[in-house]
């Protein structure tokens, strides 16, 4: 199998069996959690909480005083990462070609080079994060497979779309592959690890929110 | 005095100044990358080398190869060199025809057996006992296997004969394959593109009558020296594709500033060729420079490998109707579980038994 071909499989076949199994595994868990229901609450809810739900899903993107201070790296290194992620994903040119291709969506594209300092700022942050995983006891305590999978999971596609822009290491063609093909398991094993918050995230805060908000606690 | 035979002597006869001589001998140097130094010792060498026999057969192909080789630099040295090795068969070039032209292929063949030079351009169809392209009643699998047999060396000019190309291309109904899937036993040099740059193939030439050898080869059998770089590589707008700046149409604003043009469809961050540095028509422009995309057409399964139209990063088979799928059956899925789940809390809930704190002092 020549570069060639491996690039387009990962074109191909390859993709459309990573989206299958990404929606199928998101949906899955999604359409589960929705249709187990909620607990009838039979208590009277608080007066002056009913967007506590909506509200929630924003404010717990904000850095919690106590915590910030606490445990500033983890926040410093998880915002880089994650707006440096959504940053590479979302404006980089040839990715808005293939949003626009497959949901038909497109939007102006940020430049390659700012795209490229926002990457490798992204990948450090993410080297990091995984060295005061390692350095920090209670940290070291707690990680499972599935931390250090996500993590991994999260590199690969930064790590081979900045050794591919730049065609360090292998071959572009090859290094293209491999990049998608990242991409793809990234995509496969997202609804079966942590990954699964990029979906989950905004309906258990929201969830969370708003039995709060009833029981009339301070948000 | 050289050999009358000899190449420096053919062109010379053909009133080829030495100064022309050694500006082709230069301008080959250059573009195998050897430092000008060589240049002497490639003259010597050209000068001296004699008339090698070289059998050109072509198989299932457009005559694009050689129209390539024929028509772009006429009248120049390299198709004088062209002139001074000795074609002693090529279809489409040769006055002979019929009988008579098989002849001079099996003459040639048991002549300088061994010694001779195979090219070969378009591919080889193998369905059905390779029936869908014959010459004089012989398939083409069978000539090129008599024929591979003497040879020294293959040259395979073209994506065709290099790796398939347009027969080989989906659903590809004659089983079409390249050179390199047939011969196995003979050092092969794939000289892709569709067509391929004339100067490469001379250059190609050039090379093996200097050095007696093939140059350096990448992993696709390919000259490394004429396709080491990628055309993205070499591109005079990829400062454009560094800075973000896309032709958004064939003659928008960006197009008419020469703004990269990877929206529209190019394929040079992928190929490898020699395009943007040799460039084509004597070196006036290649199709970059002409406002349109590369295709990709020097490697392996360009046809197949989406539209020419279409962004390289963009996925080459629709993703819809399996997405929907998916989502359904995620959608059944996540139902079964949660009914499935439900079952549990309702059984778990029907044998609930009430333990009291008497039943605990028991
Ligand atoms: S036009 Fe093609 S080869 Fe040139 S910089 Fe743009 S993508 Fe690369
Ligand atoms: S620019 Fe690309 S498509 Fe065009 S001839 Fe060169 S390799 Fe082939």
């Amino acid at each position: 199998m020549s570069d060639m071909d491996l690039l387009l499989w990962a074109r191909g076949p390859g993709l459309q069996i990573a989206l299958a199994i990404c929606i199928f595994g998101m949906l899955l868990k999604l359409f589960e959690i929705f249709s187990l229901g909620r607990k009838p609450d039979l208590s009277v809810a608080r007066p002056g909480n009913a967007a506590a739900g909506w509200i929630t899903i924003f404010s717990r993107s904000l850095p919690n005083r106590t915590l910030l201070k606490r445990t500033f790296p983890t926040y410093l290194m998880g915002y880089t990462f994650h707006i440096g992620f959504f940053v590479a994903l979302l404006f980089f040119a040839p990715h808005i070609q293939l949003f626009r291709k497959t949901v038909g969506l497109g939007w102006p594209a940020l430049p390659s080079q700012l795209v490229d300092g926002v990457s490798l700022l992204t990948i450090v942050a993410l080297l990091l994060m995984l060295a005061y995983r390692l350095y920090h006891p209670v940290k070291r305590f707690l990680s499972t497979f599935d931390d250090y999978a996500s993590w991994a999971l999260t590199l690969a596609p930064l790590l081979s779309g900045y050794l591919a822009f730049h065609h360090l290491l292998l071959p572009y063609t090859l290094m293209l592959a491999v990049h998608i093909l990242s991409v793809e398991l990234l995509l496969v094993f997202m609804p079966f690890t942590k990954l699964v918050h990029t979906m989950s995230l905004f309906v258990s805060r929201w969830y969370n929110g708003d039995a709060l908000g009833h029981k009339g606690a301070r948000l | 005095m050289a050999d009358e035979n000899s190449l420096g002597a053919i062109l010379r006869a053909q009133g080829v100044s030495r100064r022309g001589f050694l500006k082709f001998c230069s301008a080959m140097a250059a573009l195998m990358a050897l430092p000008p130094s060589m240049v002497p010792a490639i003259a010597a060498a050209l000068d001296k080398a004699l008339r090698p026999s070289v059998i050109w057969l072509s198989f299932q192909e457009c005559t694009g190869c050689t129209e390539s080789l024929t028509r772009s630099h006429t009248p120049t040295l390299e198709a004088l060199i062209f002139d001074a090795i000795s074609l002693d068969y090529h279809h489409t070039l040769q006055a002979a025809s019929g009988e008579a032209a098989e002849a001079a292929r099996a003459e040639a063949m048991k002549k300088f057996y061994g010694k001779y030079l195979l090219v070969v351009d378009g591919s080889i169809p193998t369905k059905d006992g390779g029936v869908y392209s014959t010459i004089a009643g012989m398939s083409n699998l069978d000539m090129l296997q008599e024929a591979a047999k003497g040879a020294a060396a293959i040259m395979a000019v073209g994506t065709c004969a290099a790796f398939g190309g347009i027969p080989h291309a989906n659903p590809n109904p004659t089983g079409a394959v390249a050179v390199s899937d047939i011969i196995k036993d003979k050092p092969i040099i794939n000289v892709s593109g569709c067509p391929p740059i004339p100067v490469v193939i001379t250059g190609v030439l050039a090379h093996y009558l200097t050095f007696g050898t093939l140059p350096e080869l990448d992993d696709l059998g390919r000259p490394k020296v004429f396709y080491g770089e990628s055309i993205h590589d070499r591109c005079y707008r990829r400062p454009f594709y560094d800075q973000g700046k896309f032709a958004k149409t064939f003659d928008d604003e960006g197009a008419r500033n020469g703004w990269c043009l990877f929206e529209l469809g190019c394929k040079g961050p992928t190929t490898f060729n020699a395009c943007a540095t040799t460039k084509w028509n004597q070196g006036t422009s290649f199709p970059i420079e002409s406002g349109h995309g590369c295709l990709g057409c020097s490697e392996p399964n360009f046809w197949d490998a989406g539209s020419f139209y279409q962004a390289l990063s963009t996925p080459i088979t629709p993703v819809g109707k399996a997405a929907a799928v998916a989502a359904a059956a995620g959608i059944v899925g996540g139902a079964a579980i949660a009914m499935h789940n439900r079952h549990v809390k309702g059984a778990a809930k029907s044998e609930h038994q009430t333990v009291t704190v008497k039943d605990l002092e028991k």
